[in-house]
């Protein structure tokens, strides 16, 4: 049973995954493909960490998966704000389809 | 005060990263633990009694189930932006004002954005988020910053201040 639920998960976040990575193929700018890289990746290896939990119990390895989600919802976010942030530093303008841009008066 | 926390809370997650309750393993855990409180200490929260107060744990609880329920709406969404065959994006950044004024409040608010659908926080510059957003559905400023911060504001103002 249980590793029934732990291959269902382990699914649900491999195929989470393929959406981010299709996501950055197929959106058109930095800003919108760090979009699809954050949620996407996140809640898919977030999933997988399920599935491992589910796998093993509450022994050794499940409860470092539990540990590590926190730790990598965390640390995606503020990467994601980082990596935006820098991008936006270095110069690189928001991609043809933008229609608003509060952010420009904050800067200069 | 605040560094006795910070210590107690580190060894605690250091227990549970390494599953291990044996002697030399404590003694690591402690000293790194230490180590951690010394340098970190002065960036925790300022008022260690507020860990105490039991509403503030209940709040959490209720709030860890919003940002799932969020979590996992993003994640249709952009499976939906991405997989559709027109791709309805209308992205641009949006400054989005907050009620919070504690660092740790705004900074669990820009990190919750972070993870709600179609938006990403881009900076903080004092009450202002930046908001960088995949589909702008409103113009008006009170519309959108209902969407954007209307589901955590309140949770994480009962949370942390």
């Amino acid at each position: 049973m249980n590793n029934m639920i732990s291959l269902i998960f382990i699914t649900i976040g491999i195929l989470f995954n393929l959406l981010g990575c299709i996501g950055i193929i197929r959106l058109p700018d930095t800003y919108n493909r760090l979009q699809a890289a954050t949620k996407c990746v996140t809640l898919g290896c977030c999933s997988i960490f399920l599935g491992v939990l589910f796998h093993f119990g509450f022994s050794d390895a499940g409860v470092k998966a539990l540990v590590a989600i926190p730790i990598l919802f965390f640390t995606s976010t503020v990467g994601a704000h980082a990596l935006i942030r820098g991008t936006y530093h270095f110069g690189i303008k928001l991609g043809e389809k933008s229609v608003k841009d509060d952010y420009k008066d904050a800067v200069q | 005060m605040k560094y006795i926390t910070l210590f107690i809370l580190s060894l605690i997650f250091w227990l549970l990263l390494t599953f291990k309750l044996t002697v030399p393993n404590i003694i690591v855990g402690t000293v790194a633990s230490v180590i951690c409180s010394l340098f970190f200490g002065r960036f925790f929260v300022t008022n260690v009694y507020k860990l105490l107060q039991p509403q503030r744990y209940f709040w959490f609880i209720v709030y860890l189930f919003v940002f799932i329920w969020e979590c996992l709406k993003a994640n249709l969404d952009v499976a939906y932006r991405v997989l559709h065959p027109a791709m309805p994006i209308r992205p641009g950044i949006v400054k989005v004002k907050t009620i919070l004024k504690s660092d740790l409040a705004k900074m669990l608010l820009a990190n919750s954005i972070t993870m709600t659908p179609g938006t990403i926080s881009v900076d903080i510059i004092d009450d202002n988020l930046y908001i960088h957003w995949i589909y702008i559905r409103s113009e008006d400023p009170e519309v959108y910053t209902g969407i954007i911060t209307g589901a955590f504001e309140k949770y994480i103002k009962r949370i942390i201040e």
